[in-house]
Parts: structure tokens; sequence; C-alpha cells
């Protein structure tokens, strides 16, 4: 209660003597003021309280009991919605396409999230050794990636990649035949379909992700990088130390929060990558390409819906991003007072 | 090799690494840009047409005027702000409310708040997207552009508290205290004196806000059923899907999509780094 303002105070150049009467006036102000004062910041809350309860935490129960339920067109109109125990979650622990997605799911976050960090702390320190005008170049050509939204980004890598006007197939074909023989096992490249097979599907969606993903890995880390004081780096190179020592011995070790957030953030950005995947794959036609939140979206949206069965992926998916939430918050916590 | 020899190759070898580098990140954006503006013959051509020799507005016209499914584009720029611009009025109001309390008051469950929203902001929109749907129907507000507002609005709600937090917490309180003292009731303390120097802050948060929105996609999708009521992602996705997917119309809409987007980004993006990576990144 030390930020409130004192009560005494408030009175300017009133009761200046104070007479029995306005002290007793006073007090009772007073305490209507720590009153209001207690009251005020619930007040000040409750509008985002009640936008977070309603729209947020009463959807995640929602979507906890639709998971043990069947609900279907009937139920999505109204009718009452009927409880099948756990029956949604062992179809789906059963069925190949969940296994699949959830492979998918993992193998992409994997792949993304390492070449995103890699790539991004790579352009970061490279950023901070070049001169003034190239490392604003850098960094705007950089931010106009990241900044595209991610319908564009989506469209734009379905163009390039596509089966015939795209610039891949005919950059491809005009590789040297040895080179993408032995490389990718197919020299003749016209018309080749990148959308119907998971692997080439996902190496686009990698490369789409960790293009619009590695510029803020890139400015983050050049930020951390300028807050390490230059001596340090100076010291390191007196002792010998070439830039791949200097980078684990002083940048990683001091910048190590930094990339736990990063790492963190990446992961939970990487795992639930819908509108990128929905656009590639054409839609939910294809159940190999599936990853979670397609998957989800695609029971829970196809003809006749089964919401039920969509919920109980969605609380997998939510369940695996919340154990990695606990990660992040953890480390938020530890660096920031929340005072 | 001698110092100044090895000095200029590191240089060199320095700037090439950049070149690729900003090649990389600009190379779709330029084909996105440069394909909106090439004329069909040299859209669809398997010999592809890097640098185009005459430039064409036809697709910009064809957007606007036959427009995507007979629905100008108007319509779904319409539609978008709309939706961004409610959802971003109501939604940094309501932050606003949220942060003065967190940053200015002492109280229970304070530091717990905080957490439920670190929390809060990590679940994925995409598995609320079945619950939200089935809520949106019974209260009547799929295909309406309220319900995406409404929606949107808790979407963007988390970090904009979060973000704002820190914009007031940097207010020195005793400018406040001065006001109080000089006899100036709560609110008016808070008009003349807190909100003037959290505006700067306010609009930043404002314009992330206003971001997430404009480039929402999965909500608008499933809940606009009508195509009078696509937003732009929606409208785009639609488009791409289209049978004999006309490219340049294509690639000219997401132009003018990621146009605004792009500004306010450059505009914002300092803030946005410090709010993401909240206290890692200090200096």
């Amino acid at each position: 209660m030390t930020r409130t303002i004192k009560p005494s105070t408030e009175p300017r150049g009133g009761a200046s003597t104070p007479s029995p009467g306005s002290r007793d006036s006073t007090a009772k102000r007073a305490r209507r003021y720590r009153l209001t004062s207690r009251l005020t910041p619930y007040l000040l809350l409750g509008p985002t309280l009640v936008i977070i309860a309603g729209l947020l935490l009463y959807p995640l129960y929602r979507m906890a009991v639709m998971s043990t339920q069947d609900v279907g067109l009937r139920e999505v109109r109204g009718e009452p919605a009927e409880s099948v125990g756990l029956d949604n979650f062992s179809e789906i622990l059963t069925s190949d396409t969940f296994w699949q997605a959830l492979r998918n799911t993992f193998a992409f976050a994997a792949v993304a999230v390492a070449l995103t960090l890699v790539l991004g702390t790579l352009v970061g320190l490279l950023i901070h050794r070049l001169g003034r005008v190239m490392s604003t170049t850098v960094i705007i050509s950089a931010m106009l990636a990241w900044a595209m939204p991610h319908m564009s980004v989506a469209t734009v890598w379905r163009w390039l990649f596509d089966e015939n006007g795209g610039v891949a197939n005919w950059v491809l074909n005009r590789m040297p035949d040895w080179l993408t023989g032995t490389l990718l096992g197919r020299t003749d490249w016209s018309g080749y379909t990148w959308f119907l097979d998971p692997l080439p599907l996902y190496f686009v969606l990698t490369l789409a992700v960790v293009w619009q993903s590695f510029p803020f890995i890139a400015v983050s880390v050049l930020a951390g990088l300028k807050s390490i004081p230059a001596e340090l780096f100076e010291a390191a190179r007196v002792d010998g130390a070439g830039a791949w020592r200097s980078f684990w011995n002083v940048t990683f070790p001091l910048l190590k929060p930094v990339f736990a957030v990063l790492l963190v953030l990446s992961i939970i950005w990487d795992f639930k990558v819908f509108t990128q995947l929905h656009v590639l794959a054409g839609g939910i036609g294809n159940p190999d390409v599936f990853n979670l939140s397609l998957y989800a979206y695609a029971e829970a949206f196809r003809s006749p819906p089964r919401m039920g069965l969509g919920s109980a992926i969605a609380i997998v998916l939510t369940a695996i991003l919340m154990v990695i939430t606990v990660a992040y918050v953890r480390q938020i916590v530890r660096q920031e007072d929340l005072r | 090799m001698n110092p100044v020899l090895r000095k200029r190759t590191n240089r060199l070898a320095l700037n090439g690494a950049a070149v690729i580098v900003i090649l990389f990140a600009i190379f779709p954006v330029y084909w996105m840009v440069s394909t909106a503006f090439k004329v069909n013959a040299e859209i669809f051509t398997t010999d592809v047409v890097l640098f185009p020799s005459t430039f064409t507005l036809s697709h910009f016209e064809g957007i606007f005027t036959q427009g995507i499914g007979n629905t100008s584009l108007w319509i779904y720029l319409r539609n978008s702000t709309v939706v961004a611009l409610g959802a971003v009025l109501f939604g940094s109001l309501t932050a606003l409310l949220a942060a003065i309390a967190v940053a200015r008051f002492q109280f229970r469950f304070r530091a717990s708040f905080l957490i439920m929203l670190l929390i809060v902001q990590m679940v994925p929109h995409e598995a609320l997207l079945i619950p939200l749907f089935v809520m949106a129907r019974n209260a009547e507000l799929t295909n309406r552009l309220l319900g995406l507002v409404i929606i949107n609005i808790a979407f963007t709600l988390p970090f904009a508290v979060w973000m704002l937090r820190t914009f007031v917490a940097a207010v020195p309180r005793e400018l406040e205290e001065a006001a109080a003292i000089d006899g100036a009731s709560r609110f008016r303390t808070f008009v003349s004196i807190l909100f003037p120097l959290v505006a700067p802050g306010l609009v930043a948060v404002s314009i992330f806000s206003f971001i997430t929105v404009w480039n929402e996609f999965v909500f608008a999708f499933t809940l606009m059923a009508d195509e009078s009521g696509y937003t732009m992602p929606v409208a785009l996705r639609w488009f791409v899907a289209r049978e004999g997917t006309d490219w340049g119309g294509v690639m000219a809409t997401s132009t003018i999509m990621t146009i605004p987007v792009i500004i306010f980004f450059l505009l914002v993006q300092r803030r946005m780094v410090a709010g993401l990576v909240a206290g890692a990144v200090k200096g």
C-alpha cells in the first residue's frame, strides 16, 4: 500500500486546525479512499478478466468437454451432445493419421526451429560485424520477410514452387543434371509437383517458415550482442580465440537467457503452423501431410463434422504446447520481476 | 598472408555473405511485386522472366473492377479494416485499463494475473477454433463481422496488456502524486497526466494488434460463410484455390494486403522485439 497517495494530504488548504468533527469526516473519507483504492484495480481489470475468461478460458473448458462427446451436425445446431467417454481419444490413438500428423508436427518443428535459430544467429552475428550501410540494408531486407502476412508468405512460396510457372523448377532444370540427379534423384523438373507428398511439401513449408522467422532471431541476437561490452570480445581475441571459440565462450554464455526465450518461442510458433500448411496442402484433402492443427481442423470441419474428435486432437496439441509454455513462463519470470 | 590482405578478404567475405542474405530475404518479396506487374505472357511461361520488360496495371485493375469472384477488392479491404479497427479500438482501451491496474496498484493475485496472461497468450488459437465456432454459432455471430471483432479482441488482449504494462510503469509516479496533491481527481489525473505520456505506447500496441488482426486467417475463414464477408487473407486464399490460378491477380492482391502491414511494422518493430523477449535482452 506504499504506492497509494496518503489520504491525509488530500484535503489541501481545508482543515488546517482539525476539529473533532472534521477529524471524523477525514477518517471516514480515508476509509472510503482506502476502500475505493482497494477496489479500483479490480474494476480496471474487470473487462479484461471477463474477456479472457469468456473467450479464452471458457472455450478451453468447452474443448475439454467436447473431447468426450460425439458432436456432429445436429449437436452443432444446438441439440444436446451425447457423452462417449474417452472414445475420441482411443480413436485418435489407434488412427494412423494421428501418428503421421504427430510425426509431421514434431519433425517439422525440430528441423524448422533448428534451422531458424542457426540461420538467425549467424545473420545476427554477421550484422554485428558489418559496416553501417550494409548492416542497415540487411536489417531492412530481413524486416520485409518478417513483416509479410502469413497468408502472403504462403501464397508467394506456393507460386515460387508452382509446377508450371514456378522459379524453383526452372532453376533446377537449369542446374547440371549430374548435380540434381545425385542430390535429388531427378533431372527433369518440368511440371514437377511439390505439394502432393509430405517430404517435398514440408521442404517448401520449412523454407517458407524459416525465411519468415529468421529475422526475428537475428534482430534479437543482435540486440543481445550490442549489450555485450566490446572489451570481452577483444580479450578473447587477444587470448587467441577465433570466431568459433569466442562465440561459445563469450557470446553464448552471456546470451543464454535470450537463446532460451527464442528457442521456446520458436518451438511454440512452429508447432502450430496452420495458414501456410493449409495453403501449400491445398486444403484438407490429403491426410498424409496433416500436422496436428490441420488434422484437428480437418476432423472438426469436414462434412459431416466430427467436432468431438477434433477437440480431442486439439487437446493433445494444447497439452504439448502448455508443457513448452511452462518453460517459457519460468524463463520470463526468472528474468523480469513481476512487480 | 599479410594482415592487410587478410583484413580485406575478411571484409569481402562478410559483405559477400551479407549480399546472399539480402537476396534470400528480398527475392520472394520482389517476386510477389514483380509478378503483380507482369503481363500474363511473362507469368504463364516455363521460361521464367526474372526482370520483366513491360509493366502492366491490369492485374490491379482487375481485382478492383471485376473483383475476386465478382466481389471487388474494396469489399474485402473494407471488411478487414472494419474488423481490425473495431478490435483494436476496443481492445486497446480495455488493455490500457488492465495495464494501469497492474502497473499502478498492489493487489492480491497480481503476480498470478501476469503469469496467467503469459500462459493464455500461448494457447494455440487453432485449438480454440472448434469451441469458439460452436459458441459463435449459438450466439448467431457466425457470418457477421462483429463475431470476428469480438474473437480478435480476445486474441490480441493478453499481449497488449503485457506490453502496455511496461509503458505505464515507465511514467514517473511522482507526476501523478503531484497532480493528486494539487487536488486533481483520479480521473482527471488519468486524463491529463497519465494518458498523454502513455499515448506513444498505446499507439505502438495498437499497431501490433492491428497487424495481428489484419493477418488473422483461420477464424475469418471458418466463421464467414458468404464471400461478401471475407477478409483479405480469406479472399486471397479463395483466389489461390480457384481453378487455373490467376497468379498475376493473386500477387496483386497479396501486394496490396502486405503494404499496410510493412509500413506499420517498420514503425514499431523495435518495440516488438522488446515485448516478445521481455527482460531477456537488456541494453
